[in-house]
């Protein structure tokens, strides 16, 4: 049984490619057969969070087009060695892959894959329309910021007319210290307004940007608060129930030093 | 050290920005999810008050039309102030 989940946003900038790259590592490291597609034409960028950039051959347009079948593009993962990359093209733009092109390609993948990830394009045109389209499960990413939270309501409501009713809601970037200080949207604020069953709370996280650096997803790092809340994510996606993490809490001295502008 | 002490005692009296942003969403998110524009508002509001003034003097100026939001549903609310009722002539 394979489950196709299409990461979006609407906006860009939340993070979808880092939930697509830490989602489809994390159940991999379960020992599911995972495939990453990259659906972001032209703007191709899921390869360096993997940090696969130099071991493609052919890309998503290559496929669709019928020049290669899809099993001479994938690329398979130096660590995780069931998780697959279907980059997608640097040269076309988002109309070289239509919904029907997609759907169909997803039907020939399902019976060697657990599951299949789909990395959507910003934005509600054509790029969208192709990566929901073959989608069981739309995973919305957003960030406590007024902006992507308007754009996340947007693109639910576009899922919605395209039929799809299993959405869920990721909040990335969450910096606790903020929401405790009544300066950013907290959790209960973006569950009452976009009312889609949350899946996770990720924090902000230094971490993110240094695995980035080296393509090595967060999820990767034993340290890394992102990461153990991509655990969570993954495992709340195979059916798990976990609580979310609390924040960590901010000892006297920090506090302190806050307060007298140290920090 | 003014501040300082404005940390330590606290602004109450000033509203939070996490709640402005929630605020301005939530006001934002009703005309998205109708998809009306303030554009479409304003010909509603003129022919709403073309239509009630065949029956009835009201103060046009006075007049406020708009979209609430109530639990699950969204509502239409019109405030139309009335000067008084036109006699029926037939």
């Amino acid at each position: 049984m394979c489950e196709i989940i299409t990461i979006t946003s609407g906006k860009g900038g939340v993070g979808k490619t880092t939930t697509t790259a830490n989602i489809g590592v994390g159940l991999a490291m379960r020992g599911n057969r995972v495939a990453l597609i990259d659906t972001d034409t032209g703007l191709r960028n899921l390869d360096l969070l993997l940090g696969l950039e130099n071991r493609i051959m052919y890309d998503l347009v290559d496929v669709t087009s019928g020049r290669v079948p899809y099993k001479k593009a994938l690329v398979r993962h130096k660590r995780f060695d069931s998780l697959y990359l279907l980059p997608t093209s640097q040269i076309r733009d988002k109309s070289a892959v239509n919904p029907e092109q997609l759907v169909q390609l997803c039907n020939e993948m399902k019976s060697d894959f657990e599951f299949i990830i789909i990395d959507c394009p910003a934005g509600i045109e054509q790029g969208f329309k192709t990566a929901i389209a073959a989608a069981d499960c739309a995973i919305v990413v957003t960030m406590p910021e007024i902006a992507a939270v308007r754009d996340a309501d947007k693109i639910i409501g576009e899922l919605g007319r395209a039929d799809k009713e299993n959405i869920k809601l990721i909040v990335n970037r969450i910096r606790a210290q903020m929401v405790e200080k009544g300066d950013m949207l907290d959790m209960a604020d973006i569950n009452e307004i976009l009312s889609i069953e949350c899946i996770g709370q990720v924090p902000d996280d230094e971490f993110v940007v240094t695995s980035t650096n080296k393509g090595e997803p967060a999820i990767t790092m034993k340290d890394s608060l992102a990461g153990q809340a991509y655990k969570n994510i993954v495992g709340r996606i195979c059916g798990e129930s976990i609580p979310f993490l609390k924040p960590p809490k901010e000892g006297f001295f920090t506090r302190l030093k806050r307060l007298f502008g140290m920090l | 050290m003014f501040d300082v002490l404005m940390k330590i005692f606290g602004n109450k009296s000033e509203k939070k920005s996490g709640q402005i942003a929630k605020e301005r969403l939530q006001v934002v998110l009703i005309h998205d999810r109708a998809s009306v524009s303030p554009e479409i508002m304003e010909q509603l509001k003129n022919d709403i008050i073309a239509v009630i003034s065949k029956y009835m003097d009201v103060n046009k100026s006075g007049m406020e039309i708009s979209l609430a939001n109530d639990a699950d549903s969204v509502a239409l609310v019109a405030n139309i102030p009335v000067h008084s009722l036109h006699h029926s002539r037939r």
